[in-house]
């Protein structure tokens, strides 16, 4: 007999929604010649050099536990980078935190700054942990939907027609995830206006800022008075292809990285030591490395995002990331329908759009992190596929 | 010579892989598919494109194992043509697989392949020590090739690890 568990747990942990991806996970994974559009993660493996520092880190016995905000070494090459490469200038002293992933420190950042009640702006289609980490935290998620024919883009009118007076942040991601969509500096700098106007605190995840094409990346931070009201996230994953090390940072004035670190304290203790130490390494010697890796994903986003016009799949050019978000609404299909069917008739995963949000229904995730003769063969899958849904 | 920025990225596509189609070259770089056969052709008039080899390692066919030998060759260059006629000379054989002009100890590397140590053997004493401007020759015989014009011959270890679908 089976025990009922349902009183020992937390109604909260058990109301939380499961990721929407995990089912497709289960089918993809048990099924053999699958080519996959779904993972959400660099096609390379950490740069060499980076893995090597990290190697050596181990073998010279660094195991011990670092500062709570991670080595100050580490710390200052953070701030030396934010200011070189976004034109942010955060003390490496007090306000900079090592955090186990970007996750985590989207987490410390709602713990710290929720309480009770208070609502925070995601614009949507989202990644797909957003509004659970501000539900965990107390506050309330508040969705604001963006449509493709404004390229999945939020404006200060979108913006003005969520806030209340329980709204205290708003959760910024560009580029973003799933939709690529990158807002340029007119665009945030408009944002600024109305944040400032209703007095928010801005959380932006910064963490696809390196796979930025076509324009350059605006920090929010780096806008005028827009400092001392951002928290900003950003980590090793996507631009240096350390998803698997699970390192971030949160970046933010003193006066809130203080009351953080209390948390991360109790939460967490450090980041890995020798992990931070090929962190340190990432920083100092990959340039080259992160530019050659941008390169390659700027020429296979060309190439996706041609052929699936071609085939009849829309989308937009999308600035960044490593995603492409085509409308599927011709087909008549769900985007769970087509993402299934997608998989079992033609063995290519991707991640259907309602994942994201209500607003990304009718639409499929894509990733290119994939090779260029892959991304050739899923397109003509898909091809086929639509060839047999769509009417002519 | 001077490149466009779009006969860069053609040739950073094709050092990858040169049996890329010039269409997907296109695709990849948002170019016109015409412009792009038409700079190929162009870098290979040049002789920027020199030629199109693939790599292949004849180490793990039967019957096809090939031996290789790099030469450290010290030479007396002649008044007017210095290295150039004596390199010429050298890499006019086809058991020369490669010939560079050194800096340091000795002045030409050359690395040259046959079927047996005798082969090698042979060709270093009676063609390459005996042309007349060769003071001396270094062989070394290679044991194992790891890696040949940055490609990692065994395959590369960093096999794809991801799970087929994350957030």
């Amino acid at each position: 007999m089976s025990k009922d568990y349902h009183k020992y747990l937390s109604t909260k942990a058990i109301e939380l929604q499961p990721s929407g991806i995990r089912k497709f996970f289960d089918l993809a994974a048990s099924m053999e010649g699958v080519i996959s559009l779904g993972v959400g993660e660099p096609d390379f493996v950490t740069p060499w050099n980076i893995r090597d520092r990290s190697i050596a880190a181990l073998s010279d016995g660094y195991t011990s536990y670092t500062a709570n905000a991670g080595l100050l070494e580490l710390r200052e090459e953070i701030s030396a980078y934010l200011k070189r490469r976004f034109n942010v200038f955060y003390q490496p002293e007090n306000e900079v935190i090592v955090t186990v992933g970007a996750s985590q420190a989207l987490d410390l950042t709602f713990r710290t700054l929720l309480n009770p009640g208070d609502e925070v702006l995601i614009i949507e289609p989202a990644f797909v942990a957003y509004a659970s980490l501000v539900s965990m935290a107390g506050g309330v998620p508040i969705s604001i939907a963006t449509y493709a024919e404004n390229g999945f883009k939020v404006t200060p009118e979108l913006m003005e027609a969520a806030i209340t007076e329980r709204t205290k942040a708003i959760l910024l991601c560009s580029p973003n995830n799933p939709t690529g969509t990158c807002l340029n500096k007119e665009e945030l700098a408009a944002l600024a206006e109305v944040v400032e106007e209703h007095d928010l605190i801005v959380v932006s995840d910064e963490i696809y800022a390196e796979l930025t094409y076509d324009q350059e990346f605006t920090s929010f931070a780096s806008l005028p008075r827009m400092f001392e009201r951002t928290i900003t996230i950003n980590g090793f994953s996507k631009g240096f292809a350390m998803t698997g090390w699970r390192l971030g940072f949160v970046a933010a004035p003193k006066e809130i990285t203080s009351v953080m670190l209390k948390i991360y304290q109790h939460t967490t203790m450090c980041a890995p030591h020798m992990l931070q130490l090929g962190a340190i390494e990432a920083l100092r010697d990959s340039t080259e490395q992160v530019e050659k890796m941008q390169k390659s994903y700027w020429r296979r986003r060309n190439l996706l995002v041609q052929s699936l016009n071609r085939i009849g799949l829309e989308c937009h050019m999308p600035g960044g990331a490593f995603y492409v978000f085509p409308s599927i609404k011709k087909t008549g299909l769900t985007s769970e329908e087509f993402a299934e069917n997608l998989l079992k008739e033609e063995k290519v995963a991707v991640v259907p759009g309602s994942a994201f949000g209500a607003s990304g229904e009718g639409y499929i995730r894509c990733s290119y992190a994939t090779s260029i003769e892959q991304l050739q063969e899923a397109v003509v899958r898909m091809e086929r596929f639509l060839g047999r849904y769509v009417k002519k | 010579m001077k490149l466009l920025q779009e006969q860069l990225d053609i040739l950073e596509v094709l050092e990858e892989n040169h049996q890329v189609t010039p269409k997907s070259i296109a695709e990849q770089l948002q170019l016109d598919e015409e412009d792009v056969s038409k700079h190929i052709k162009q870098l290979e008039q040049e002789g920027i494109i020199v030629s199109y080899p693939t790599l292949i390692d004849w180490s793990k066919i039967e019957g096809k194992e090939a031996i290789v030998a790099m030469v450290d060759v010290k030479v007396t260059p002649k008044r007017g043509v210095g290295f150039d006629e004596v390199a010429e000379r050298i890499y006019r054989y086809p058991e020369v697989k490669s010939l560079y002009l050194m800096s340091g100890t000795y002045d030409l590397s050359v690395s040259v392949e046959g079927k047996s140590m005798k082969d090698i053997a042979l060709f270093i004493s009676e063609k390459l020590s005996t042309i007349e401007s060769v003071v001396s020759t270094t062989t070394h015989f290679m044991l194992k090739k790891y890696k040949h014009d940055g490609v990692i011959m065994e395959g590369d270890k960093d096999d794809d690890r991801r799970m087929v679908i994350t957030p």
